[in-house]
């Protein structure tokens, strides 16, 4: 086995969380599929430090690991604070913006 | 031929050991399966559900892939802290509210999906070219001796100490964050309990507590109202119970009442039943 075929398998997953994106209404649904690609792009980064064998890949996947945290909690909280005034988690629901 | 070798005596990897390749197509399926699963699975914990295991498939990776820490720490903060993260948020905003199967955009499902599949295509098949001209991956064998978190930490202590210093920045400023949003700001005093007491009585009306459905009933059932001792229903218990039904009914079925919920009219179910004795 080659090991760019964990490129092969990020780029799938990746693409499936796009997709999950574009697909799903439910807030947190959405958020999720955030996540998967964030995590596909991680095993992209530590794919490629083997491949180039430097450790650098890894300290980015590290800091997009950090990153992800950070946006995770502020996301939830807000979701939480427009569920707490409009009792939905859809994210049509929100779109009072969009003119 | 030759080159192969000679590429495998300066540590650079062309063919991955047996282990690994069975392993990868073990549980690259699985990752892949679960990631479709989470995006098709209508109620949102059976999602949250699959995405851990997808997160697991992906630590198997990173261990497989000469880096333990960050497979640790897949396990640790992503399966641990940020899936029970939103478990917990996905339980307050209530697992029934799911998805609305209505396309506000019309065609959006099946431009969604072409789009992902050519998209796919894109990423998937100049990869599969550079696999078929046989890369070869260094190898993390040198740059991981002497260990792989120590050699991470000496990385990050040097080279990204500013990155460093900046991300904890940013937790801090998430962290904080995330606490004026969920705090709630209370306009007017809190009201003590005398005050309360105070207001009760001033208003007039009933001051006792409204009786429990079916407290001195003769048939049994939680949706009757309360009857009085000497026989008869106590008019402002019936409407107590029959308010309580309601609200019990409307947040009972969760598979249809999504709807109704967001909306915040629970059905009036149960209106009449009470007094009919």
């Amino acid at each position: 086995m080659n090991p760019s075929n964990y490129l092969i398998l990020a780029a799938l997953l990746f693409t499936i969380g796009a997709v999950g994106v574009l697909l799903r209404r439910n807030a947190i649904v959405v958020f999720m599929c955030v996540e998967l690609m964030l995590n596909a792009a991680n095993l992209t980064l530590v794919t490629f430090s083997r491949i180039n064998g430097t450790l650098d890949g890894q300290i980015m996947a590290f800091f997009v690991m950090v990153v992800a945290a950070a946006e995770v909690v502020i996301g939830l909280a807000i979701i939480l604070t427009i569920f707490r005034t409009r009792r939905s988690a859809s994210v049509d629901d929100v779109n009072l913006l969009k003119y | 031929m030759s080159a192969q070798i000679l590429a495998q005596a300066a540590g650079e990897i062309t063919r991955t050991s047996t282990g690994e390749a069975a392993t990868f197509w073990v549980l690259a399926p699985v990752a892949v399966l679960a990631a479709l699963g989470m995006v098709l699975a209508r109620n949102a914990v059976h999602g949250a559900l699959l995405l851990v295991t997808n997160f697991f498939c992906l630590a198997v990776f990173y261990l497989l892939q000469d880096a333990p820490f960050l497979g640790f720490v897949q396990i640790v903060v992503y399966t641990g802290a940020i899936m029970v993260l939103f478990l917990f948020v996905l339980m307050l905003v209530g697992v029934d509210s799911s998805d609305s199967l209505v396309e506000t955009l019309r065609g959006q499902r099946v431009a969604a999906i072409v789009l992902g599949v050519g998209f796919a295509g894109l990423l998937v098949f100049p990869i599969g070219g550079v696999i078929n001209n046989g890369t070869t991956a260094a190898g993390l064998t040198a740059a991981n001796d002497g260990g792989n978190i120590q050699a991470i930490a000496r990385l990050l202590f040097t080279d990204y100490v500013l990155a460093f210093e900046i991300v904890s920045a940013l937790l801090i400023i998430a962290a904080v964050g995330a606490m004026i949003l969920g705090h709630r700001e209370r306009v007017d005093g809190k009201v003590t309990q005398r005050e309360m007491l105070r207001r009760r009585f001033a208003e007039g009306g009933r001051v006792t507590p409204i009786p429990g459905p079916a407290v001195y009933a003769r048939p049994e059932g939680t949706r009757l109202p309360a009857g009085l001792p000497g026989g008869g229903t106590d008019p402002g218990a019936g409407q107590g119970a029959r308010e309580g039904c309601g609200d019990i009914e409307g947040n009972g079925d969760g598979d249809n009442g999504a709807g109704a919920h967001a909306r915040g009219n629970p059905r009036p179910v149960g209106a009449g039943k009470g007094t009919d004795r």
